[in-house]
C-alpha cells in the first residue's frame, strides 16, 4: 500500500497477469511505485501462460518453448514487490466522482475477491486483458462437443486434457497449428485439420513475405507446421463448414457433436466426430477497456475492434492505459515489451521518473518490441477468415446466449437497425451474460455487410459494467459512506 | 444546404426521444405536417434506455390528471401505433416498511381521493403477500395503483416513429441543432451537418439539451442533466407480476417475461452530455442493491449481468416544462421529465399537438409552465 493518509490504495493496479501484465507490474514497481497486480486466475500467465507454475504437463517438449519461457516472467515480478492478487475478477474501472478537496477524478475499480466486492482508489491504471478467440459462427457450433481451440489448449494446459474419440479440428491461424502440434507431441488423436485458409489470402499475403521472412517466428511456425502436416491428415481449401449432432443417414441426433460436414472444391464430405476444435484466429478482449469508456477504431487488417492507444499504450480516458493483445493482437513477445512501455510511462505520468528517463529507458524494449511484430503483416493478411465464417447464412446462431440468428439481426436491419448498439434493443443480442464476447464481432459485420458499409460506420456495442457478473450480495455489501446512503433514503 | 426536396413542414419537432415522437405521431394524426430532427438517433437517450415503468402511483399531484389520462391512451396503445410496444398491466406497488409509512401512503390517498382520483389504494399485508409473494416479511403493507404496469421503452419509441413516419412525419437523424432563429414569422432550424429547415412552429423536446433550445430564444432554464441509473440481473425463474417500489427508499423493480429482474431507482451516475456518455458510480449501485437485498431476501443471490445509465433532464421541482414558450410565439416546449417521463408520452404529444392545432388543452398545464423559473 501507498504512503500513510493518502486517499489512493495503490500508485498502479495493472489487471491481467499474461506476459504484458507481468512485465508492466514488475517494471513499475521495480522502480519504486506501489503496484498491484489483479488477476482472476489462480495463477499467474494469463492465457498464453496458463498454469505455467503448476501445469500438470511436466514433459517440456510437449508445450513447447515458447510456453516455458512464461516461467521467466515471474522471478522478476516476485523481486518487484508488487502485491499480487489471483483471483481477483475486476467488473469495473471508472472516475465517477470529483474529489471535493483538490477537484481531481480518481480511478475507482470495482473487483471481487475471495467471494467478496470491495472498491479500490488508484492513480493509474493499466489495462492487459489479453486477447480471446474470434467468434466461429457456424451451424451447429451450440453442439456440446464443438469448442474452440483456444479452449481445448487452456484444457492441456491447466489439466493435461486431451479430446478422446475422433477429433476434427477445423480453421486457420497459428494456434491451430500450435494445438496440433501440442496434441502430437502428447500423444493424442486428431482424424483431421480441416484448413479454411482462403486460398486467395496467399496472393494477398505474398508481397508483405519479405517481412515475415524476418520474423523470429518464421523458423518456428515452419517447422511446426511442417511437422503436423507430415503426420496428420490436412483437408485444405474448405470453404465451409457445419456440425451435426446426427451421423450420415439421419441416425444419432442426441444432441451431442456426431458429424463435420464439410465443403471443398464445391463437393460436400462428412467425417464423423466426437470432438470439432474450432478456431480462426484472436482478436482484443476489449470489453474492460470499452465499458472504461476508451475509444476504439476498426482495424481492417486485423478485421477486429481495437482500442486506440498511442506509442505508449495510453487510451482516451486519463489514467488508463493499455499493453498487450487487448491494444491490438501482436502475441506474447511483443505483449511482454508493450508492458514495460506502459509502466514506464505510468511511472513518467506520476512524476516517478522524467521525460527523458522514460525516453532512454524505453529505446531497448522498443526495439524488441518491433522485431517481435515483425512479419505480423503477413500473418493477419494470410489468415483473414473468410467472409462465410465471419459474416454467416441467415440460419446460424450468432448470439449464444440470447439464441440470435444472423437473419434476425439482417430482418432488424431492414428495420430500421443501424449497427450493434440498436441490435441490442431490436434483439436483445449481446445483452446475455458474454457482453457481446461471442457475438459482438459477427454482430458488426452481418449488420456491415447487410448495409454496405465499413464496419467502421456501423460501429461497436457499448458495453456497461459489471464487465463480468457480480452477485447481488456482493454489490449490496460493498462498503457505503453515510453520504451514500443519504442520497437514497427519501427521509 | 437546404431541405428544398420535400414539401416544407409545418412543425419542426426538436428531439427524437418519445415525447417528440409522440408529438409528431399526434400532429401527423391532424394532417400537420412534421419534420422531427434527432441529433443522434431516435431513443438514442432516456427514451430508449429507461426502465420502462407505466406509473400513476406517487406521482406530483400536478401530473396525476395527465397520468391518468396517459393511462387511458396506454390501455389502447396498440391502437394508437399498432403495436403493443411491450405494455403489461400487472399494477405498480409502493411497499411500506414500516406503519409511519404506512400512514404517509393513507395521507397521500386521502389527498387523492378529495381530488377526485381513485387509482390509489392502500393495502395491508395479506394482501400485499398475496400480490407479491416474494416480499420480505417485515413489509407491512402497500400503495397500489392496480392499472399501472411497464412496456418496452426502445420498442415504443420506435413504434411512435414507425406510426407518424406512417402518416407522413419526417425524420432527420444525426445532426443536433446548433441555431434557432425567427425572422417574419418562420422559425429557421440550423444543425450541426449545415442543413436549414424553416417551419412557422417548433416544438422543444430535446430532453437533456433542451435547455441549449431554450437559451437561443432568451428563455434560459434551470435544467439539470443526470445519469439515473439501472441494472440487470441474469434470468430467474419468475416469481414476481407488478412492479414494486418502496415508500421510503428509491427503487423500481421489476421482472420480464424473460426472467431477467431490471433494477432502478434512480440512484445517479456521471452524465458527460457533449460526448453522450455516462459513467456509473457504485457506491450508489451498491445502494440500490442493498435495498432489493433488503425487500426481496430471494434476490440475494442473483447474478448482476450489466448496468447502464441513459442522459436525462431533472428540472428543481421534479415536474417537467410542458406549454408555449414565454418569450417567442410559435414555440412549444416539453422536456425536463426529470426521470418519470415514460408514462406521459402519449398523452403531452397529444397536449402539444392540441396547443398547436386549436391553441389550447383540456387538461391542466399550467403548473409546467416555463414561466414559473423567472425570478
Amino acid at each position: 500500500m501507498s504512503a500513510q493518509g493518502s486517499k489512493f490504495d495503490f500508485d498502479i493496479a495493472v489487471v491481467g497477469s499474461g506476459p504484458a501484465g507481468l512485465a508492466a507490474a514488475a517494471l513499475a514497481a521495480s522502480k519504486g511505485a506501489s503496484v498491484v497486480l489483479l488477476d482472476e486466475q489462480a495463477e499467474p500467465g494469463g492465457q498464453i501462460y496458463r498454469a505455467v507454475t503448476e501445469t500438470p504437463v511436466r514433459d517440456r517438449k510437449v508445450l513447447g518453448p515458447d510456453y516455458w519461457h512464461g516461467a521467466e516472467l515471474l522471478g522478476p515480478l516476485r523481486d518487484s514487490g508488487a502485491t499480487h492478487w489471483p483471483g481477483t475478477t475486476v467488473w469495473s474501472v471508472a472516475r465517477p466522482r470529483e474529489d471535493a478537496a483538490d477537484g481531481s477524478r480518481p480511478i475507482q475499480i470495482g473487483l471481487s475477491r475471495n467471494g467478496a466486492a470491495s472498491m479500490l482508489t488508484v492513480r493509474h491504471v493499466i489495462l492487459a486483458t489479453g486477447a480471446l478467440e474470434r467468434p466461429f459462427p457456424i451451424p451447429g457450433w451450440t453442439l456440446p462437443g464443438v469448442l474452440g481451440a483456444g479452449a481445448a489448449q487452456v484444457l492441456l494446459k491447466t489439466s493435461g486434457l486431451v479430446p478422446s474419440g475422433a477429433t476434427v479440428m477445423a480453421g486457420s491461424g497459428p494456434l491451430l497449428w500450435l494445438l496440433a502440434w501440442q496434441y502430437l507431441q502428447a500423444g493424442a488423436r486428431i482424424d483431421a485439420i480441416l484448413d479454411t485458409t482462403p486460398r486467395e489470402n496467399w496472393r494477398a499475403a505474398l508481397p508483405l513475405l519479405p517481412g515475415f521472412l524476418r520474423s523470429p517466428y518464421l523458423g518456428k511456425g515452419m517447422k511446426l507446421m511442417l511437422d503436423v502436416r507430415r503426420k496428420l491428415t490436412v483437408i485444405g481449401n474448405v470453404t465451409s463448414l457445419r456440425a451435426e449432432s446426427g451421423l450420415a443417414g439421419g441416425k444419432g441426433g442426441e444432441g451431442v457433436l456426431k458429424s463435420v460436414v464439410y465443403t471443398r472444391n464445391g463437393t460436400e464430405h462428412r467425417l464423423p466426430a466426437d470432438t470439432l476444435l474450432l478456431h480462426h484466429g484472436v482478436i482484443p478482449n476489449l470489453n474492460l477497456a470499452n465499458a472504461t469508456g476508451c475509444a476504439q477504431r476498426w482495424d481492417e487488417q486485423q478485421r477486429c475492434w481495437r482500442p486506440t492507444t498511442d506509442e505508449w499504450g495510453a487510451t482516451s480516458v486519463e489514467g488508463v492505459s493499455l499493453a498487450g493483445d487487448g491494444a491490438g493482437i501482436g502475441g506474447a513477445r511483443a505483449a511482454e515489451e508493450a508492458g514495460r512501455l506502459t509502466a514506464l510511462d505510468a511511472l513518467y505520468r506520476l512524476g516517478r521518473i522524467g521525460r527523458e528517463q522514460r525516453d532512454q529507458s524505453a529505446a531497448p524494449f522498443r526495439a524488441a518490441l518491433d522485431r517481435a511484430l515483425t512479419g505480423r503483416a503477413f500473418l493477419d493478411t494470410l489468415y483473414t477468415p473468410a467472409e462465410a465464417f465471419r459474416v454467416p447464412a441467415d440460419d446460424t446462431i450468432v448470439c449464444r446466449c440470447e439464441e440470435v440468428t444472423a437473419g434476425a439481426v439482417r430482418e432488424a436491419v431492414r428495420l430500421g437497425c443501424s449497427g450493434p448498439n440498436q441490435a441490442k434493443s431490436f434483439l436483445r443480442c449481446g445483452m446475455g451474460p458474454c457482453q457481446g464476447r461471442l457475438c459482438g464481432p459477427t454482430v458488426t459485420e452481418v449488420i456491415a455487410a447487410e448495409r454496405n458499409v465499413s464496419p467502421a460506420e456501423v460501429g461497436y456495442y457499448r458495453l456497461r459494467p459489471p464487465v463480468k457478473p457480480i452477485t447481488l450480495a456482493e454489490l449490496a455489501a460493498l462498503p457505503k459512506t453515510d453520504a451514500d446512503i443519504d442520497a437514497v433514503f427519501k427521509h | 444546404m437546404t431541405a428544398t426536396a420535400s414539401p416544407k413542414p409545418d412543425v419542426i419537432v426538436i428531439g427524437g426521444g418519445l415525447h417528440g415522437c409522440s408529438a409528431a405521431l399526434h400532429l401527423s394524426m391532424r394532417g400537420v405536417r412534421v419534420l422531427v430532427l434527432e441529433k443522434d438517433h431516435v431513443a438514442r437517450h432516456a427514451s430508449g434506455v429507461n426502465a420502462g415503468g407505466v406509473r400513476q402511483l406517487g406521482r406530483h399531484v400536478a401530473e396525476v390528471p395527465l397520468s391518468v389520462a396517459s393511462m387511458a391512451l396506454w390501455h389502447g396503445i396498440r391502437d394508437l401505433v399498432d403495436d403493443d410496444c411491450g405494455f403489461e398491466s400487472h399494477g405498480q406497488i409502493k411497499v411500506a416498511e414500516t406503519e409511519a409509512e404506512l400512514e404517509t401512503v393513507r395521507a397521500r390517498v386521502a389527498v387523492l381521493n378529495a381530488l377526485g382520483f381513485t387509482h390509489e389504494e392502500v393495502i395491508g399485508q395479506d394482501e400485499l403477500r398475496s400480490l407479491v409473494p416474494a416480499i420480505a416479511d417485515h413489509c407491512v403493507g402497500a400503495l397500489v395503483s392496480r392499472g399501472d404496469g411497464a412496456a418496452i421503452p426502445f420498442r415504443t419509441t420506435f413504434a411512435f416513429r414507425r406510426k407518424a413516419i406512417a402518416l407522413g412525419a419526417r425524420f432527420q437523424e444525426g445532426g443536433a441543432v446548433t441555431r434557432l432563429a425567427r425572422n417574419g414569422g418562420l422559425w429557421t432550424v440550423e444543425t450541426a451537418d449545415g442543413a436549414k429547415y424553416e417551419a412557422p412552429v417548433v416544438v422543444n423536446a430535446a430532453g437533456a439539451w433542451a435547455d441549449r433550445i431554450a437559451a437561443q430564444v432568451g428563455e434560459p432554464v434551470p435544467l439539470e442533466v443526470i445519469a439515473p441509473m439501472l441494472m440487470i440481473t441474469a434470468r430467474v425463474a419468475p416469481f414476481i407480476k407488478p412492479v414494486v417500489g418502496a415508500t421510503g427508499r428509491t427503487l423500481s423493480f421489476k421482472q420480464f417475461p424473460n426472467g431477467t429482474v431490471l433494477i432502478g431507482g434512480g440512484l445517479l451516475g456521471r452524465a458527460v452530455r457533449d460526448e453522450n456518455r455516462t459513467e456509473l458510480d457504485f457506491s450508489q449501485v451498491s445502494v440500490n442493491a442493498r435495498t432489493v437485498w433488503d425487500l426481496f431476501p430471494c434476490m440475494r443471490g442473483a447474478t448482476i449481468v450489466r448496468s447502464w445509465a441513459g442522459i436525462e433532464a431533472r428540472m428543481p421541482d421534479q415536474i417537467p416544462v410542458i406549454g408555449p414558450s414565454g418569450t417567442e410565439p410559435d414555440l412549444y416546449h416539453s422536456f425536463g421529465f426529470s426521470a418519470h417521463g415514460f408514462q406521459l408520452g402519449p398523452i403531452v404529444g397529444r397536449i402539444t399537438a392540441d396547443l398547436i392545432t386549436a391553441g389550447s388543452t383540456d387538461l391542466p398545464i399550467d403548473p409546467f409552465r416555463i414561466g414559473r423559473f423567472a425570478a
